[in-house]
C-alpha cells in the first residue's frame, strides 16, 4: 500500500478519537435528558479559551490549566442545564432547540466581544513523530488515547455503578425510575456535568492542535452531529464508531483531493445514508 | 400500617379519584377490584407518588407520606410493582435488580436482598445476564416483583400483575403472590381478575368511578351477590 495513504488513515483514526468523545457527550445528554446541546462545541470553545488564559496570560502550569479547564467546562454544562434547559424542559423540542441554538449565538458572540477574533495559539509545540517513514502528529496520537481512556472509564462508570446504571435506566424510561429511589432531576445534574466534562476534556486536547477563535466551534460542532445522527441518536456505541468512519471518510477524501472537498466527501455520504437507513448506521 | 383518608387526585381538569379511604394492616394482603377506568392504577400511582395528591392525607407507619416525591416514597418502605411491569428492557436482569436496590439503605444490604429474590425467584437468577426486554410476560413480571423487593419495602402495591398475560401465566402470577404473602410482607394489590385475586388477599375494597364502593373481607365479597353479578359472572 501508498505509505502516504497509509499514513492519512493512520490520521484518520488519531482525528477520531476527539469527535468520538465529542459524541458520546452529546449522545449522553440526549439519551438521557432528551435534549440537544446545539451549542455543544461553543461550550468546548469555552473550555479553550480558559486553556489559553490559565497557561499564556497566568502562567499556570499546563496539566493544572487542563484540570481547571475540564472541572469549570463540568461546572458551565450543569449551569446550561439549570439555567438553560430545565425551565423549557417539559415544553416543545423545537423550543429546547432554539434555546441551545440561542446559546451557540451568545457564547459566539461574547467571546468576540472579550476576546476579539483573533486566532489565539497556547504555543505548545509537541514533536511529529516519524514512525517507519511516516509522520504522526504527537498531539493527535494523545488527543486519541486520551479519548479512548476517557471512553473506557465512561463506559465502566456507567455499568459498573448505581448512578451509572441509574442513567442507562432513565434512558429507558424515565417517569418509572422514581420507583425505584432514583431522583431524576439529580441524574439530569450528573449527565449534564459528565457532557461538560467530556467538552472540557476535548478542549485540552484540541487546543493542543489547534488555535482557538471565538468561530471554532463551527469548524466541527456540524460534524459531530451529523456523526451522532448517523450512529442513531442517543446510541452511545454507534456514535462512537461513527465517528471514525467520517473521519476515515474525511482523511482518505483529503489524501486523494483536498481537505475542503473531504468535507463534502463525508457530508455527501451523510446525506445519502440519511436515505438509505434515516434512524442512523446501526439502527436493527 | 398504610393508611389513606379521603384521597382525591386527577389529571388536569379530570378527577379521577374522590375522597377514597383505605387501611392496610401490617401483614395483611388487600385488593382493589373494580372495572376499567374506575382510579385504580391512579390510586397506586397517588401512594407512591408519581401522581401528586389533591387533597387528604396518607401515611406508613403513621408518618405523612402525602405530598413526598416518588424518589422519597421509596425511602419510606414502600414498593411500587407498575403496571405492564415497566421493567429497563436494555438492561439485564441483575441490572434491573441493582436499580431496584438505588436507596441507600438497600444498596447497604444489596447482597443479601439479591440472594432472598433469587430463592424466591430461581428462575431470575439463571436469567440475570439476559436483557430483561427479551425474557417472557410471565418471567419479566417475576422480575418488576422482584426489583420491587430488592428495596426491602415494608408494603408492596402491586398494580394489575396479571394484566396482558396467558391465562396459564396469570396462575403463576397468583402463585407468586401467595409465595410473596408467605414471606410476611404487607400487599395492596389492584386487579381487574376479581375471582383469582379474592383468593389471595384478606380484604379487598371495591373501587368504582373513582371512589369507594363497598369493602369487606374476600370470603364476605366473595358472597356478595352484586360482586358475583357484575364481577365475577355468576
Amino acid at each position: 500500500m501508498d505509505i502516504y495513504l497509509l499514513e492519512a488513515i493512520i490520521n484518520g483514526i488519531l482525528l477520531g478519537g476527539v469527535l468520538a468523545l465529542l459524541a458520546l457527550g452529546l449522545n449522553l445528554i440526549f439519551g438521557v435528558i432528551d435534549v440537544i446541546w446545539i451549542c455543544y462545541a461553543d461550550i468546548v470553545m469555552c473550555g479553550m479559551y480558559a486553556i489559553f488564559f490559565l497557561y499564556t496570560q497566568y502562567n499556570v502550569p499546563l496539566p493544572l490549566a487542563f484540570l481547571i479547564a475540564i472541572i469549570g467546562v463540568a461546572g458551565l454544562g450543569v449551569l446550561v442545564h439549570l439555567l438553560i434547559i430545565a425551565p423549557v424542559l417539559d415544553s416543545a423540542p423545537i423550543n429546547q432547540l432554539l434555546a441551545t441554538g440561542g446559546l451557540l449565538f451568545f457564547l459566539q458572540s461574547f467571546a468576540t466581544l472579550l476576546f476579539g477574533t483573533d486566532f489565539r495559539n497556547i504555543g505548545v509545540r509537541l514533536p511529529v513523530l516519524e514512525i517507519a517513514t511516516m509522520y504522526v502528529s504527537f498531539a493527535r496520537l494523545i488527543a486519541f488515547a486520551v479519548a479512548l481512556i476517557g471512553a473506557v472509564v465512561l463506559y465502566v462508570f456507567l455499568k459498573r455503578t448505581y448512578i451509572g446504571t441509574a442513567i442507562r435506566a432513565v434512558a429507558q424510561d424515565r417517569e418509572i425510575v422514581g420507583l425505584m429511589g432514583v431522583d431524576q432531576r439529580r441524574i439530569y445534574l450528573v449527565v449534564s456535568a459528565i457532557g461538560g466534562a467530556l467538552a472540557g476534556l476535548s478542549a485540552c486536547l484540541l487546543a493542543l492542535q489547534y488555535d482557538v477563535h471565538p468561530y471554532i466551534g463551527n469548524t466541527f460542532g456540524p460534524v459531530i452531529f451529523m456523526i451522532c445522527v448517523l450512529g442513531g441518536l442517543g446510541n452511545m456505541i454507534g456514535g462512537f464508531v461513527a465517528a471514525f468512519v467520517i473521519s476515515q471518510i474525511i482523511a482518505i477524501g483529503g489524501y486523494y483531493s483536498s481537505t475542503e472537498l473531504s468535507y463534502v466527501f463525508a457530508f455527501t455520504f451523510f446525506i445519502v445514508l440519511m436515505f438509505i437507513r434515516p434512524r442512523g448506521l446501526f439502527a436493527p | 400500617m398504610l393508611s389513606l383518608a379521603t384521597v382525591s387526585a386527577g389529571y388536569g381538569s379530570f378527577q379521577a379519584l374522590f375522597g377514597v379511604s383505605l387501611d392496610v394492616a401490617r401483614g395483611e394482603a388487600v385488593g382493589v377490584i373494580g372495572p376499567n377506568g374506575a382510579g385504580k392504577t391512579t390510586l397506586m400511582r397517588v401512594i407512591s407518588g408519581i401522581l401528586p395528591m389533591r387533597d387528604g392525607t396518607m401515611s406508613i407507619e403513621g408518618r405523612e407520606i402525602g405530598g413526598l416525591p416518588a424518589h422519597r416514597v421509596v425511602e419510606q418502605g414502600i414498593a411500587h410493582v407498575p403496571e405492564n411491569r415497566r421493567l429497563f428492557p436494555r438492561l439485564s436482569v441483575e441490572e434491573n435488580l441493582r436499580i431496584g436496590a438505588f436507596i441507600p439503605s438497600a444498596r447497604a444490604r444489596f447482597a443479601e436482598q439479591l440472594d432472598w429474590v433469587y430463592q424466591l425467584f430461581p428462575r431470575l437468577k439463571d436469567r440475570r445476564n439476559q436483557l430483561a426486554g427479551t425474557m417472557s410476560g410471565g418471567e419479566q413480571q417475576m422480575c418488576a416483583i422482584a426489583r420491587a423487593l430488592m428495596s426491602k419495602p415494608k408494603v408492596l402495591l402491586m398494580d394489575e400483575p396479571s394484566a396482558g398475560l396467558a391465562p396459564i401465566v396469570v396462575q403463576q402470577v397468583f402463585e407468586l403472590a401467595h409465595r410473596i404473602r408467605a414471606e410476611g410482607l404487607t400487599v395492596l394489590i389492584v386487579e381487574q381478575n376479581v375471582q383469582q385475586v379474592l383468593d389471595v388477599v384478606d380484604r379487598a375494597y371495591l373501587l368504582e368511578v373513582g371512589s369507594i364502593k363497598l369493602s369487606g373481607t374476600a370470603a364476605e365479597l366473595k358472597g356478595n351477590s352484586f360482586i358475583r353479578e357484575a364481577y365475577m359472572g355468576l
